[in-house]
Protein backbone atom coordinates (compact mmCIF):
# COMPACT_ATOMS: atom_id res chain seq x y z
CA UNK A 1 0.00 0.00 0.00
CA UNK A 2 2.71 2.45 1.09
CA UNK A 3 4.88 1.32 -1.82
CA UNK A 4 2.05 1.94 -4.28
CA UNK A 5 1.55 5.53 -3.19
CA UNK A 6 5.32 6.11 -3.09
CA UNK A 7 5.66 4.86 -6.64
CA UNK A 8 2.76 6.94 -7.93
CA UNK A 9 4.21 10.05 -6.23
CA UNK A 10 7.63 9.34 -7.76
CA UNK A 11 6.04 8.77 -11.16
CA UNK A 12 4.42 12.22 -10.93
CA UNK A 13 7.78 13.72 -9.96
CA UNK A 14 9.48 11.97 -12.87
CA UNK A 15 6.86 13.35 -15.22
CA UNK A 16 7.47 16.89 -13.91
CA UNK A 17 11.25 16.48 -14.25
CA UNK A 18 10.92 15.25 -17.83
CA UNK A 19 8.30 17.84 -18.85
CA UNK A 20 10.27 20.75 -17.43
CA UNK A 21 13.52 19.46 -18.96
CA UNK A 22 12.05 18.86 -22.41
CA UNK A 23 10.24 22.23 -22.49
CA UNK A 24 13.43 23.99 -21.37
CA UNK A 25 15.45 22.10 -23.97
CA UNK A 26 13.09 22.99 -26.80
CA UNK A 27 13.11 26.70 -25.93
CA UNK A 28 16.87 26.56 -25.31
CA UNK A 29 17.51 24.92 -28.66
CA UNK A 30 15.84 27.72 -30.60
CA UNK A 31 17.35 30.53 -28.53
CA UNK A 32 20.74 28.79 -28.62
CA UNK A 33 20.60 28.64 -32.41
CA UNK A 34 19.58 32.31 -32.55
CA UNK A 35 22.49 33.28 -30.24
CA UNK A 36 24.94 31.25 -32.34
CA UNK A 37 23.70 32.76 -35.61
CA UNK A 38 23.94 36.36 -34.41
CA UNK A 39 27.41 35.63 -33.03
CA UNK A 40 28.55 33.92 -36.24
CA UNK A 41 27.04 36.73 -38.32
CA UNK A 42 29.55 39.11 -36.69
CA UNK A 43 26.89 41.76 -36.00
CA UNK A 44 28.80 44.60 -34.32
CA UNK A 45 28.10 45.06 -30.56
CA UNK A 46 25.48 42.24 -30.56
CA UNK A 47 28.15 39.57 -31.21
CA UNK A 48 30.36 40.83 -28.38
CA UNK A 49 27.37 41.21 -26.05
CA UNK A 50 26.38 37.60 -26.77
CA UNK A 51 29.93 36.39 -26.16
CA UNK A 52 29.90 38.03 -22.70
CA UNK A 53 26.37 36.78 -21.96
CA UNK A 54 27.32 33.19 -22.88
CA UNK A 55 30.46 33.35 -20.77
CA UNK A 56 28.60 34.68 -17.70
CA UNK A 57 25.62 32.33 -17.89
CA UNK A 58 27.91 29.34 -18.46
CA UNK A 59 29.64 30.17 -15.17
CA UNK A 60 26.39 30.61 -13.23
CA UNK A 61 25.27 27.68 -11.04
CA UNK A 62 21.75 26.50 -11.79
CA UNK A 63 20.60 27.22 -8.20
CA UNK A 64 21.89 30.79 -8.30
CA UNK A 65 20.17 31.28 -11.65
CA UNK A 66 16.96 29.82 -10.18
CA UNK A 67 17.01 32.31 -7.28
CA UNK A 68 17.86 35.17 -9.65
CA UNK A 69 14.89 34.38 -11.91
CA UNK A 70 12.35 33.38 -9.30
CA UNK A 71 13.02 36.19 -6.80
CA UNK A 72 14.74 38.76 -9.00
CA UNK A 73 12.28 39.09 -11.87
CA UNK A 74 9.16 39.68 -9.70
CA UNK A 75 11.09 42.57 -8.09
CA UNK A 76 11.04 44.35 -11.46
CA UNK A 77 7.40 43.43 -12.08
CA UNK A 78 7.78 40.12 -13.90
CA UNK A 79 6.05 37.67 -11.59
CA UNK A 80 5.52 34.08 -12.72
CA UNK A 81 4.46 30.67 -11.46
CA UNK A 82 7.18 28.28 -10.23
CA UNK A 83 6.58 25.99 -13.22
CA UNK A 84 7.03 28.79 -15.78
CA UNK A 85 10.08 29.99 -13.87
CA UNK A 86 11.50 26.45 -13.92
CA UNK A 87 11.17 26.19 -17.70
CA UNK A 88 12.68 29.66 -18.11
CA UNK A 89 15.62 28.79 -15.82
CA UNK A 90 16.40 25.56 -17.66
CA UNK A 91 16.09 27.17 -21.08
CA UNK A 92 18.37 30.09 -20.14
CA UNK A 93 20.95 27.65 -18.76
CA UNK A 94 20.86 25.21 -21.65
CA UNK A 95 20.61 27.87 -24.40
CA UNK A 96 24.17 29.08 -23.80
CA UNK A 97 25.55 25.55 -23.95
CA UNK A 98 23.49 24.81 -27.06
CA UNK A 99 24.73 28.08 -28.57
CA UNK A 100 28.29 26.75 -28.18
CA UNK A 101 27.29 23.44 -29.81
CA UNK A 102 25.72 25.24 -32.79
CA UNK A 103 28.69 27.59 -32.96
CA UNK A 104 31.13 24.69 -33.18
CA UNK A 105 29.28 23.06 -36.07
CA UNK A 106 28.78 26.41 -37.84
CA UNK A 107 32.53 27.06 -37.58
CA UNK A 108 33.31 23.69 -39.11
CA UNK A 109 31.00 24.38 -42.03
CA UNK A 110 32.96 24.44 -45.35
CA UNK A 111 33.26 28.05 -46.58
CA UNK A 112 33.27 26.90 -50.22
CA UNK A 113 29.62 25.94 -50.03
CA UNK A 114 28.73 29.44 -48.83
CA UNK A 115 30.57 31.00 -51.76
CA UNK A 116 28.84 28.58 -54.14
CA UNK A 117 25.42 29.50 -52.72
CA UNK A 118 26.29 33.18 -53.03
CA UNK A 119 27.40 32.64 -56.65
CA UNK A 120 24.12 30.89 -57.37
CA UNK A 121 22.34 34.04 -56.20
CA UNK A 122 20.96 32.79 -52.89
CA UNK A 123 20.26 35.30 -50.12
CA UNK A 124 21.83 34.69 -46.69
CA UNK A 125 18.54 33.52 -45.21
CA UNK A 126 17.91 31.13 -48.09
CA UNK A 127 21.48 29.81 -47.89
CA UNK A 128 20.96 29.07 -44.22
CA UNK A 129 17.64 27.32 -44.80
CA UNK A 130 18.56 25.28 -47.86
CA UNK A 131 22.31 24.70 -47.50
CA UNK A 132 23.63 25.26 -43.98
CA UNK A 133 20.91 24.03 -41.62
CA UNK A 134 20.22 20.66 -43.35
CA UNK A 135 23.91 19.83 -42.80
CA UNK A 136 24.74 21.36 -39.40
CA UNK A 137 21.79 19.89 -37.52
CA UNK A 138 23.13 16.39 -37.89
CA UNK A 139 26.61 17.42 -36.79
CA UNK A 140 25.03 18.94 -33.68
CA UNK A 141 22.52 16.21 -32.89
CA UNK A 142 24.69 13.89 -30.74
CA UNK A 143 25.95 16.85 -28.70
CA UNK A 144 22.37 18.05 -28.26
CA UNK A 145 21.27 14.64 -26.95
CA UNK A 146 24.24 14.73 -24.58
CA UNK A 147 23.08 18.18 -23.44
CA UNK A 148 19.74 16.55 -22.59
CA UNK A 149 21.41 14.32 -19.99
CA UNK A 150 23.13 17.39 -18.52
CA UNK A 151 19.77 19.18 -18.32
CA UNK A 152 18.16 16.24 -16.50
CA UNK A 153 21.06 16.26 -14.04
CA UNK A 154 20.76 20.03 -13.51
CA UNK A 155 16.96 20.02 -13.24
CA UNK A 156 16.75 19.41 -9.44
CA UNK A 157 17.74 23.08 -9.07
CA UNK A 158 14.08 23.88 -9.72
CA UNK A 159 13.18 21.95 -6.56
CA UNK A 160 14.74 24.89 -4.66
CA UNK A 161 12.04 27.25 -5.94
CA UNK A 162 9.24 24.86 -5.00
CA UNK A 163 8.63 22.80 -8.14
CA UNK A 164 7.80 19.24 -7.08
CA UNK A 165 10.19 17.33 -9.34
CA UNK A 166 11.57 13.84 -8.77
CA UNK A 167 14.14 15.02 -6.20
CA UNK A 168 11.63 17.04 -4.23
CA UNK A 169 9.15 14.15 -4.14
CA UNK A 170 11.84 12.03 -2.48
CA UNK A 171 12.59 14.77 0.06
CA UNK A 172 8.92 15.33 0.81
CA UNK A 173 8.33 11.62 1.28
CA UNK A 174 11.28 11.47 3.66
CA UNK A 175 10.06 14.35 5.82
CA UNK A 176 6.58 12.77 6.00
CA UNK A 177 7.55 9.18 6.77
CA UNK A 178 11.02 9.48 8.35
CA UNK A 179 12.10 6.59 6.10
CA UNK A 180 14.62 8.10 3.69
CA UNK A 181 16.03 4.98 2.07
CA UNK A 182 13.06 3.72 -0.06
CA UNK A 183 12.26 7.06 -1.77
CA UNK A 184 15.88 8.02 -2.39
CA UNK A 185 16.99 4.66 -3.74
CA UNK A 186 13.96 4.48 -6.05
CA UNK A 187 14.49 8.05 -7.25
CA UNK A 188 18.17 7.30 -7.88
CA UNK A 189 17.19 4.23 -9.91
CA UNK A 190 14.77 6.34 -11.97
CA UNK A 191 17.45 8.95 -12.73
CA UNK A 192 19.90 6.21 -13.70
CA UNK A 193 17.38 4.59 -16.06
CA UNK A 194 16.43 7.91 -17.69
CA UNK A 195 20.05 8.99 -18.18
CA UNK A 196 21.19 5.57 -19.43
CA UNK A 197 18.32 5.58 -21.96
CA UNK A 198 19.44 8.99 -23.21
CA UNK A 199 23.02 7.72 -23.57
CA UNK A 200 21.66 4.82 -25.66
CA UNK A 201 19.70 7.30 -27.81
CA UNK A 202 22.86 9.35 -28.28
CA UNK A 203 24.91 6.34 -29.45
CA UNK A 204 22.05 5.23 -31.70
CA UNK A 205 21.66 8.64 -33.40
CA UNK A 206 25.42 8.87 -33.90
CA UNK A 207 25.47 5.43 -35.53
CA UNK A 208 22.42 6.13 -37.69
CA UNK A 209 23.85 9.42 -38.94
CA UNK A 210 27.18 7.79 -39.81
CA UNK A 211 25.33 4.97 -41.59
CA UNK A 212 23.12 7.32 -43.56
CA UNK A 213 25.44 10.19 -44.43
CA UNK A 214 28.90 8.59 -44.13
CA UNK A 215 30.15 11.11 -41.52
CA UNK A 216 28.77 13.07 -38.62
CA UNK B 1 18.65 50.12 -9.04
CA UNK B 2 22.03 51.80 -8.43
CA UNK B 3 20.98 52.52 -4.84
CA UNK B 4 20.07 48.84 -4.43
CA UNK B 5 23.55 47.79 -5.55
CA UNK B 6 24.79 50.14 -2.81
CA UNK B 7 22.79 48.15 -0.25
CA UNK B 8 24.25 44.89 -1.56
CA UNK B 9 27.80 46.20 -1.49
CA UNK B 10 27.17 47.45 2.08
CA UNK B 11 26.76 43.77 2.99
CA UNK B 12 30.11 42.88 1.42
CA UNK B 13 31.23 41.05 4.57
CA UNK B 14 28.43 38.49 4.25
CA UNK B 15 29.10 37.98 0.55
CA UNK B 16 32.87 37.75 1.10
CA UNK B 17 32.30 35.04 3.73
CA UNK B 18 30.17 33.07 1.25
CA UNK B 19 32.68 33.66 -1.54
CA UNK B 20 35.59 32.38 0.56
CA UNK B 21 33.57 29.38 1.80
CA UNK B 22 32.74 28.44 -1.78
CA UNK B 23 36.40 28.76 -2.78
CA UNK B 24 37.86 26.66 0.00
CA UNK B 25 35.14 24.01 -0.23
CA UNK B 26 35.74 23.65 -3.96
CA UNK B 27 39.55 23.74 -3.68
CA UNK B 28 39.64 21.16 -0.88
CA UNK B 29 37.14 18.81 -2.51
CA UNK B 30 38.87 19.25 -5.88
CA UNK B 31 42.23 18.17 -4.44
CA UNK B 32 40.76 15.32 -2.39
CA UNK B 33 38.75 13.94 -5.28
CA UNK B 34 41.72 14.12 -7.65
CA UNK B 35 43.83 12.08 -5.21
CA UNK B 36 41.02 9.53 -4.74
CA UNK B 37 40.36 9.43 -8.49
CA UNK B 38 43.96 8.37 -9.09
CA UNK B 39 43.29 5.21 -7.06
CA UNK B 40 39.81 4.64 -8.47
CA UNK B 41 41.14 4.94 -12.04
CA UNK B 42 43.57 2.10 -11.23
CA UNK B 43 40.53 -0.04 -10.35
CA UNK B 44 38.83 1.00 -13.59
CA UNK B 45 41.63 -0.48 -15.70
CA UNK B 46 42.38 -3.35 -13.32
CA UNK B 47 42.96 -6.77 -14.88
CA UNK B 48 40.67 -8.34 -12.28
CA UNK B 49 37.32 -8.40 -13.96
CA UNK B 50 35.06 -8.28 -10.88
CA UNK B 51 36.95 -5.35 -9.38
CA UNK B 52 36.84 -3.46 -12.66
CA UNK B 53 33.15 -4.14 -13.27
CA UNK B 54 32.12 -3.13 -9.78
CA UNK B 55 34.14 0.11 -9.83
CA UNK B 56 32.79 0.98 -13.28
CA UNK B 57 29.21 0.31 -12.12
CA UNK B 58 29.55 2.62 -9.12
CA UNK B 59 31.20 5.34 -11.25
CA UNK B 60 28.49 5.06 -13.91
CA UNK B 61 25.66 5.35 -11.38
CA UNK B 62 27.29 8.38 -9.73
CA UNK B 63 27.70 10.02 -13.11
CA UNK B 64 24.06 9.40 -13.99
CA UNK B 65 22.46 11.03 -10.95
CA UNK B 66 22.12 14.76 -10.23
CA UNK B 67 24.49 16.14 -7.58
CA UNK B 68 21.56 17.31 -5.45
CA UNK B 69 20.29 13.73 -5.35
CA UNK B 70 23.61 12.45 -3.97
CA UNK B 71 23.73 15.34 -1.49
CA UNK B 72 20.28 14.43 -0.16
CA UNK B 73 21.18 10.75 0.00
CA UNK B 74 24.21 11.59 2.14
CA UNK B 75 22.25 14.09 4.22
CA UNK B 76 19.10 12.03 4.85
CA UNK B 77 20.08 8.38 4.38
CA UNK B 78 23.31 8.19 6.38
CA UNK B 79 21.59 9.19 9.68
CA UNK B 80 19.05 6.40 8.99
CA UNK B 81 21.91 3.89 9.24
CA UNK B 82 23.27 5.65 12.34
CA UNK B 83 26.05 7.65 10.70
CA UNK B 84 25.73 11.22 11.92
CA UNK B 85 27.73 13.92 10.15
CA UNK B 86 27.61 17.70 10.41
CA UNK B 87 26.21 19.49 7.37
CA UNK B 88 29.74 20.66 6.48
CA UNK B 89 31.06 17.10 6.49
CA UNK B 90 28.03 15.95 4.49
CA UNK B 91 28.55 18.64 1.88
CA UNK B 92 32.26 18.01 1.55
CA UNK B 93 31.75 14.24 1.46
CA UNK B 94 29.11 14.49 -1.29
CA UNK B 95 31.26 16.86 -3.36
CA UNK B 96 34.30 14.58 -3.05
CA UNK B 97 32.42 11.35 -3.87
CA UNK B 98 30.60 12.88 -6.85
CA UNK B 99 33.68 14.45 -8.40
CA UNK B 100 35.89 11.44 -7.76
CA UNK B 101 33.62 9.49 -10.12
CA UNK B 102 34.00 12.10 -12.87
CA UNK B 103 37.75 12.60 -12.36
CA UNK B 104 38.36 8.83 -12.32
CA UNK B 105 36.43 8.39 -15.57
CA UNK B 106 38.43 11.24 -17.17
CA UNK B 107 41.73 9.66 -16.06
CA UNK B 108 40.61 6.26 -17.34
CA UNK B 109 39.80 7.83 -20.72
CA UNK B 110 43.23 9.47 -20.91
CA UNK B 111 44.87 6.19 -19.88
CA UNK B 112 43.26 4.24 -22.73
CA UNK B 113 44.65 6.82 -25.17
CA UNK B 114 48.18 6.45 -23.82
CA UNK B 115 50.30 4.40 -26.26
CA UNK B 116 50.98 0.94 -24.74
CA UNK B 117 54.67 1.31 -25.66
CA UNK B 118 55.01 3.77 -22.76
CA UNK B 119 54.08 1.08 -20.28
CA UNK B 120 56.20 -1.54 -22.06
CA UNK B 121 59.24 0.75 -22.07
CA UNK B 122 58.69 1.41 -18.37
CA UNK B 123 58.57 -2.31 -17.66
CA UNK B 124 61.75 -2.82 -19.73
CA UNK B 125 63.47 -0.37 -17.37
CA UNK B 126 62.30 -2.39 -14.38
CA UNK B 127 59.34 -0.25 -13.25
CA UNK B 128 56.50 -2.34 -11.86
CA UNK B 129 53.21 -1.81 -10.02
CA UNK B 130 52.76 1.48 -8.20
CA UNK B 131 56.19 2.77 -9.23
CA UNK B 132 55.34 2.27 -12.90
CA UNK B 133 52.04 4.03 -12.40
CA UNK B 134 53.44 6.95 -10.41
CA UNK B 135 56.52 7.63 -12.53
CA UNK B 136 55.46 6.70 -16.05
CA UNK B 137 51.69 6.66 -16.47
CA UNK B 138 50.23 9.19 -14.03
CA UNK B 139 52.26 12.28 -15.07
CA UNK B 140 51.34 11.74 -18.70
CA UNK B 141 47.63 11.11 -18.24
CA UNK B 142 47.22 14.05 -15.85
CA UNK B 143 48.87 16.41 -18.35
CA UNK B 144 46.88 14.98 -21.26
CA UNK B 145 43.59 15.19 -19.32
CA UNK B 146 44.21 18.57 -17.67
CA UNK B 147 41.82 20.55 -19.92
CA UNK B 148 38.98 18.12 -19.24
CA UNK B 149 39.84 18.01 -15.52
CA UNK B 150 39.68 21.80 -15.51
CA UNK B 151 36.22 21.79 -17.09
CA UNK B 152 35.11 19.33 -14.45
CA UNK B 153 36.48 21.73 -11.78
CA UNK B 154 34.14 24.41 -13.18
CA UNK B 155 31.25 21.95 -12.92
CA UNK B 156 32.29 21.29 -9.32
CA UNK B 157 32.11 25.02 -8.50
CA UNK B 158 28.65 25.19 -10.04
CA UNK B 159 27.49 22.09 -8.19
CA UNK B 160 28.75 23.53 -4.91
CA UNK B 161 25.86 26.04 -5.04
CA UNK B 162 23.53 23.13 -4.23
CA UNK B 163 25.13 23.01 -0.77
CA UNK B 164 22.92 25.95 0.21
CA UNK B 165 19.95 23.59 0.55
CA UNK B 166 21.63 21.84 3.49
CA UNK B 167 22.33 25.29 5.04
CA UNK B 168 26.05 25.50 4.29
CA UNK B 169 26.84 29.26 4.10
CA UNK B 170 28.34 29.26 0.61
CA UNK B 171 28.11 32.17 -1.82
CA UNK B 172 24.56 31.35 -2.99
CA UNK B 173 23.32 30.81 0.58
CA UNK B 174 24.76 34.12 1.80
CA UNK B 175 23.44 35.97 -1.26
CA UNK B 176 20.01 34.47 -0.59
CA UNK B 177 20.17 35.70 3.01
CA UNK B 178 21.15 39.23 1.98
CA UNK B 179 18.35 39.39 -0.60
CA UNK B 180 15.79 38.12 1.92
CA UNK B 181 16.75 40.72 4.55
CA UNK B 182 16.82 43.81 2.31
CA UNK B 183 14.53 42.54 -0.45
CA UNK B 184 16.93 43.39 -3.25
CA UNK B 185 16.89 39.97 -4.98
CA UNK B 186 17.89 40.99 -8.52
CA UNK B 187 20.92 43.06 -7.50
CA UNK B 188 22.20 40.58 -4.89
CA UNK B 189 21.98 37.62 -7.23
CA UNK B 190 23.66 39.56 -10.04
CA UNK B 191 26.58 40.27 -7.70
CA UNK B 192 26.73 36.56 -6.80
CA UNK B 193 26.67 35.65 -10.50
CA UNK B 194 29.56 38.05 -11.13
CA UNK B 195 31.57 36.43 -8.32
CA UNK B 196 30.94 32.92 -9.71
CA UNK B 197 31.99 34.20 -13.11
CA UNK B 198 35.27 35.40 -11.56
CA UNK B 199 35.97 31.97 -10.05
CA UNK B 200 35.13 30.09 -13.24
CA UNK B 201 37.09 32.49 -15.46
CA UNK B 202 40.15 32.01 -13.26
CA UNK B 203 39.87 28.23 -13.63
CA UNK B 204 39.33 28.59 -17.38
CA UNK B 205 42.43 30.79 -17.68
CA UNK B 206 44.48 28.21 -15.76
CA UNK B 207 43.11 25.45 -17.99
CA UNK B 208 44.20 27.34 -21.09
CA UNK B 209 47.71 27.67 -19.65
CA UNK B 210 47.78 23.92 -18.94
CA UNK B 211 46.44 23.23 -22.42
CA UNK B 212 49.57 24.92 -23.79
CA UNK B 213 51.78 22.74 -21.55
CA UNK B 214 49.96 19.66 -22.84
CA UNK B 215 50.51 20.75 -26.45
CA UNK B 216 54.23 21.35 -25.84
CA UNK B 217 54.49 17.88 -24.34
CA UNK B 218 52.93 16.43 -27.50
CA UNK B 219 49.37 15.69 -26.29
CA UNK B 220 46.46 16.84 -28.38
Amino acid sequence: MVWNSLLSELAKGTLTTITVSLAGLAVGMLSGLALALVRAGAVPVASQAIAVYVSVVRATPMVTLALLIFFGLPAIGLGMSPLTAAILIISINTSVFQAEIWRASLQDFPQGQLYAAHAAGMSRALTFRRIVFPQVWRASLPALVNEMTLVIKGSPAVAVIGVVDLTRVAVRWTTQTYAPIPPFLTATAIYVVVVMCLIRVQRYTERRIVEKYGTL
Amino acid sequence: MIANFGIVLGEWRELATGFLNTIWLCALSGVLSLVLAVFVSMLLVSRRREARRMAQGVVDVLRAIPFLMLLFIVYYCLPAVNVRLSSWTCGLFALVVYNTAYFAEILRGAWTHLPPEQEEAGRAYGYVGLGLYRRIILPQIVIAASPVLGNQMITLVKNSAFLMVITIPDLTFMANQVQAIYFVPLETMLVAVALYWMICSTIEWTVRRMDRVALVRGHE
